[in-house]
């Protein structure tokens, strides 16, 4: 039932990416130079559609189908992991002018050289589990 | 049904589609009783693929497989959205956007990215191996390092005033206008 609906949901937002450009590499220039307002526009009024679904959640103590009141825990204040990770990504955004569900989409769309991407992706991922120790966090 | 088909291929403007990824949230919440967050699914796959006795890669990844289905279903979304759905308009760049990529040497602006850098074929320059590459490796690494990207982030911890979020966004800005503004020109030159 979960993986269901997890699958379409995926479908939904896979649909919105590429409709709405997002899993574009111009847009994403174009954002990070301050040229256009789109990609604003969608993060800005994503954030707020979210921020006012978490004071409804919480004030009507809306439940789950798995029937718990739904919880939210706070992220842990690892502050310069945060921010150092975060510059990296940032970079790697920039530069294949996707986060990964663009990624994703791109994929699907049929940029299929995007997988190259995801892989090294996966890389990524295992040679920061490796380094975690010695990291700052 | 086909004003249906041509009314959802048209480009979606902001105001339509970031509403609809914000119903993210509250449809995780409510449906999956899990938060909102695409690159996890690095970590699950590496999880999944990957032998290895590190503390970080050894959990049970099989009780996020949602997630993974949550990817599916973004291959089989865009793979509609480029099928059924698809439109031959071009990306309505502003005109300021358009002279700037002009000015690193890109003319072809046609698609949804320079064809002469995100393709097989392109492959054959060292710019694709760099940009596809190692772009995807910094991507996968940031995240994890952050804990997030711009969907568990800037989007699910910006949603509940996570302040660790506020500060991973700071650093996808430091990081995206780095590259953007100093590193690329250099890069496309």
């Amino acid at each position: 039932m979960k993986n269901a609906l997890g699958l379409i949901l995926g479908l939904l937002f896979g649909l919105i990416l590429v409709k709405a450009e997002v899993l574009s590499w111009f847009r994403i220039q174009e954002m990070f130079a301050f040229q256009s307002f789109h990609m604003y526009g969608i993060i800005g009024s994503a954030v707020g559609v979210g921020a006012l679904s978490v004071f409804l959640i919480r004030r009507m103590k809306v439940k789950s189908l798995e029937g718990n009141v739904i919880t939210l825990q706070d992220k842990a204040p690892r502050y310069k992991s945060a921010y150092l990770g975060g510059t990296l990504f940032g970079l790697g955004w920039a530069m294949t002018g996707a986060c990964p569900g663009p990624m994703y989409a791109l994929v699907g769309s049929g940029t299929t050289v995007m997988l190259l991407a995801v892989l090294a992706g996966v890389l990524g991922v295992y040679v920061y589990a490796a380094l975690r120790d010695k990291l700052p966090h | 049904m086909n004003t249906f088909v041509e009314w959802v291929s048209q480009p979606w403007p902001w105001y339509v589609a970031g509403p609809i990824i914000g119903l993210m949230v509250p449809l995780h919440l409510i449906l999956l009783n899990r938060t909102f967050g695409v690159s996890s699914s690095f970590r699950h796959m590496c999880a999944a693929v990957v032998p290895s006795k590190l503390e970080f890669l050894n959990y049970d990844w099989k009780k996020e497989g949602w997630n993974l289905l949550f990817v599916v279903g973004i291959l089989g979304g865009a793979w509609l959205a480029a099928t059924v759905f698809s439109s031959d308009a071009p990306i309505a760049l502003s005109d300021a956007a358009v002279a700037r990529m002009n000015a690193f040497g890109l003319e072809d602006l046609s698609g949804q990215h320079p064809q002469e850098l995100f393709s097989w074929d392109a492959l054959a320059g060292w710019r694709t191996w760099l940009f596809i590459l190692g772009g995807g490796f910094l991507v996968g690494f940031g995240t994890r390092y952050a804990g997030g990207c711009t969907s568990g982030h800037a989007i699910m911890g910006l949603s509940h005033f996570q302040m660790p979020s506020f500060v991973a966004v700071l650093g996808f800005f430091t990081g995206g206008l780095l590259m953007s503004w100093l590193i690329l020109p250099l890069l496309l030159s």
